[in-house]
């Protein structure tokens, strides 16, 4: 064979040569060869050291986040927002039903529980009402937690019946996790609203492990399962679900109180 | 191989059902895939641009033209690989945007005149190639960045998919809008000139290494 050109060499580097092992065979044999491949080489492995920038762990979040508002259905205001409609095809959806259901049952129980908060101590200030939102949404979000935490351990511990099947079967979880991506929504843009930045933090988390679960295939090899569970386990959320439910449960204790007790203690205290 | 081919069809099939959900009015369906797909479009785009702003833009840009024509995607195609080719086609189309505003500022493209102070020896080659031996001075990355620099927006989107991303002919050519001949010659241009550019650099630093061993 005759010397391979500078193409030819740089398409063998490539593996793209229409003469591959006739040039492997030539290379063999021929030094000048041998050396003009280790130049292109050397070339191409400086420039394989030119580092790329990391754009760290969150990137793809903060790409979301950046062009979120940007895309055609846009959020309508506040209502729209915390129901998380969008479009009208929205309102038809089953779950959505389930969805508002759930913010109504949060909004009435608020606005009653704020109501009787009022009667019963005349005088008082929106500290009350706020006190009582916070604890609704306490008790809501806890047993919501509690409810992701029971899907995402049936996750973590599912697996196939024998060794010989092929697929498993996660329609169920798939299923509640959709729900629970409804109510997940409300209760983050709640927890914002009332400016608890933290617990708005881990929904947010949450609500990302929950979208990968509902978004994906409904029967998995044990080998996607695996890589689900990696996911799951990679986010940390499991215990940062506990973390934030066993607060939640802190919270409640320090938030339930009698009504005639709070109202006693609080007479007391301006009497003082 | 089969964990890592599951894997890859895992996604795959998952990123099918979030493009159904997505066309099918869940818009948040559409952040599983940014967040999938971010990380790879910006190592394209960085490398592409050779810089982070533009390299961000890039990726911001293509998410949102996918968003837009996700209707004209056929669901038996990958989206990872349909919207990087959006991000392929978007940041050539930068790249020669900002050679023409380059130009007319009458930027040089080259500088020469620091070859005296480079130091071949941080340069040097191991035996094997291994690119974690080079010691990558901050000289050495600038010669490396001008000579990408001299490359056209074809070149450069040519080399970066070929030798970078180990991306197929025809994918190349399909963001050149090119045939497979034609894209495998712009590849080898690409290379011809880097070598040209950098040869004398690494060269050096080859031979000092070996006089060193030498001595």
């Amino acid at each position: 064979m005759k010397h391979p050109n500078e193409n030819e060499l740089i398409a063998y580097r490539e593996g793209e040569p229409a003469n591959g092992e006739e040039i492997t065979r030539h290379l063999a044999d021929c030094v000048n060869c041998r050396k003009e491949l280790e130049r292109i080489d050397a070339v191409l492995a400086a420039l394989d050291a030119l580092p790329v920038e990391d754009p760290g762990a969150d990137y793809g979040q903060r790409v979301w986040q950046q062009i979120a508002p940007q895309l055609g259905e846009k959020w309508t205001g506040w209502r729209d927002s915390l129901l998380g409609i969008r479009g009208v095809a929205g309102w038809f959806a089953p779950r959505r039903w389930a969805a508002i259901g759930a913010v109504a049952v949060l909004v009435v129980a608020a606005f009653v529980a704020g109501r009787m908060t009022k009667h019963a101590v005349p005088g008082s200030d929106t500290t009350d009402a706020a006190r009582v939102r916070e604890r609704v949404l306490v008790v809501a979000v806890g047993e919501h937690l509690g409810r992701s935490e029971m899907v995402l351990v049936e996750l973590s511990n599912a697996e196939p019946k024998d060794g010989k099947q092929q697929v498993v079967n996660i329609g169920a979880e798939q299923r509640r996790a959709e729900d629970l991506l409804q109510e997940n929504r409300l209760y983050r843009q709640t927890a914002l609203q009332e400016g608890d930045a933290a617990l708005a933090s881990t929904l947010d988390e949450l609500e990302r492990v929950l979208l990968d679960v509902a978004n994906g295939p409904k029967e998995v090899s044990p080998v996607q399962l695996e890589t689900l569970r990696k996911r799951i386990e990679a986010r940390g959320i499991l215990f940062k679900v506990r973390v934030v439910s066993k607060e939640l449960r802190e919270r409640q204790k320090s938030t339930v109180k009698p009504p005639a007790q709070n109202a006693s203690e609080k007479k007391e205290g301006k009497k003082a | 191989m089969t964990r890592m081919k599951d894997s890859v069809e895992s996604a795959v099939d998952s990123d099918a059902i979030a493009v159904e959900r997505t066309l099918s009015g869940d818009r948040d369906a559409y952040r599983v895939l940014v967040e999938r797909h971010s990380a790879n479009l910006f190592r394209l785009a960085y490398r592409m641009t050779g810089n982070r702003h533009d390299a961000e833009e890039v990726v911001q840009e293509a998410f949102l033209r996918g968003y837009q024509k996700l209707g004209q995607f056929a669901s038996r195609s990958n989206f990872g690989t349909w919207v990087y080719r959006i991000a392929a086609n978007y940041a050539i189309d930068r790249v020669r945007q900002k050679r023409r505003e380059d130009a007319r500022k009458e930027k040089p493209m080259r500088d020469d005149s620091g070859e005296q102070e480079l130091d071949p020896v941080n340069f040097v080659r191991d035996e094997k190639p291994l690119p974690e031996r080079l010691t990558l001075n901050a000289e050495l990355r600038r010669k490396m960045e001008q000579a990408l620099d001299t490359l056209t927006a074809a070149e450069r989107t040519a080399f970066v998919m070929r030798h970078w991303e180990g991306c197929a002919i025809e994918e190349i050519a399909g963001v050149l809008k090119s045939n497979s001949g034609a894209t495998k010659n712009t590849v080898f241009r690409a290379v011809q000139k880097l070598r040209r550019a950098l040869e004398p650099f690494v060269t050096k630093g080859m031979e000092a290494r070996a006089m060193g061993q030498q001595g």
